[in-house]
């Protein structure tokens, strides 16, 4: 078995990347669609945190050292601030319209 | 020959993140979905610990399992009312989402598994998983400005300076970001008297009104 190295980080960021896709794409919930976006963010965390660590990948080219960290951090605020934007809309959205299904919302189209 | 560890935690915790997150996706109740992010979020935060960034799992724990989740499980408890709880997709979209899920997945995991290729010696090193040493020094000196892991940069030289480049300008801008985003947040979700539109029910706003609505 060989040891763990960057790809097999990458997998697994692979993986939530597409489960937060596919929940962004098939959920009617809004705040399914928000949960979606946070396996997104996720994944991509992941594989920056997985690019930077030096236990991975010790002084490899693409080593990018602590920016990975930085950056991962950078995301989580982030996320938290998206997080708090995305859930007062679906309150608003929920106490205008009574309905938290995202298809209920094409008042644009009409 | 003893037991890798190493290798024995990553792959629990990677097979929990990942069959977590199917969980979520595959899951119909939407209590059930944030509880499978949950425990996806805090797997994600041990495959960090595991990568050598102590820091970034523990703020991951923090911030995203502790704050960012009860967020979501307030939003839930919120809308989650009757027949909400529990939206069914339709098959045909099931069938075009996974369609689309196994491409993208197809393409990642071909673009993962050739990493290695990606340089000359491709090989990957053996990790050497004694040695630990604490993280969040270092982070909160590149925040600040200093890059305290790149000090044998040549620094006279522009060309080679470049990613001498510290996180002060982007830490402040984040952080005006965030205080904007949290008052407009507030702002939004504030509990408003509506008129009019007498064909849809007001009991939610008269809930969270807290006074009865004439």
């Amino acid at each position: 078995m060989q040891p763990i190295g960057l790809e097999h980080y990458l997998v697994v960021g692979a993986v939530l990347f597409v489960c937060g896709v596919v929940c962004m794409a098939a959920k009617r919930n809004a705040v399914g669609v928000l949960m979606g976006i946070e396996l997104v963010l996720n994944g991509a965390n992941l594989n920056f945190v997985a690019f930077g660590s030096e236990y991975l990948r010790p002084g490899g080219p693409y080593s990018i050292g602590l920016d990975g960290q930085l950056i991962a951090l950078f995301v989580i605020v982030l996320a938290a601030a998206e997080a708090a934007v995305a859930l007062a809309i679906a309150l608003a959205f929920y106490n205008a319209h009574a309905t938290i299904d995202v298809d209920q919302a094409n008042e644009l189209k009409r | 020959m003893g037991i890798d560890w190493y290798s024995l935690f990553f792959y629990v915790l990677a097979a929990a993140a990942c069959g977590f997150a199917l969980a979520v996706v595959l899951s119909g109740n939407i209590v059930r979905m944030a509880f499978h992010l949950v425990m996806s979020l805090g797997a994600v935060a041990g495959l960090f610990f595991l990568a050598g960034a102590d820091f970034v799992g523990a703020l991951q724990l923090m911030i995203y399992v502790g704050g960012t989740l009860v967020l979501l499980v307030f939003g839930v408890m919120l809308t989650a009312r009757g027949p909400f709880v529990s939206m069914q997709t339709s098959p045909g979209q099931w069938v075009l989402v996974g369609i689309v899920g196994a491409a993208l997945l197809a393409v990642l995991l071909q673009a993962a598994l050739s990493v290695g290729r990606w340089a000359e010696h491709g090989e990957v090193a053996a990790a050497p998983v004694a040695e630990t040493r604490s993280t969040s020094g270092a982070i909160g000196m590149g925040l600040l400005g200093v890059r305290v892991d790149r000090l044998d940069t040549d620094r006279t030289n522009p060309a080679s300076s470049d990613g001498m480049s510290g996180y002060l300008l982007p830490f402040e801008v984040i952080s005006v970001h965030l205080v904007v985003v949290l008052v407009g947040a507030a702002y939004l979700a504030r509990a408003r008297r509506r008129i009019g539109s007498p064909n849809q029910p007001a009991a939610p706003v008269r809930a969270l009104n807290g006074t009865p609505n004439p």
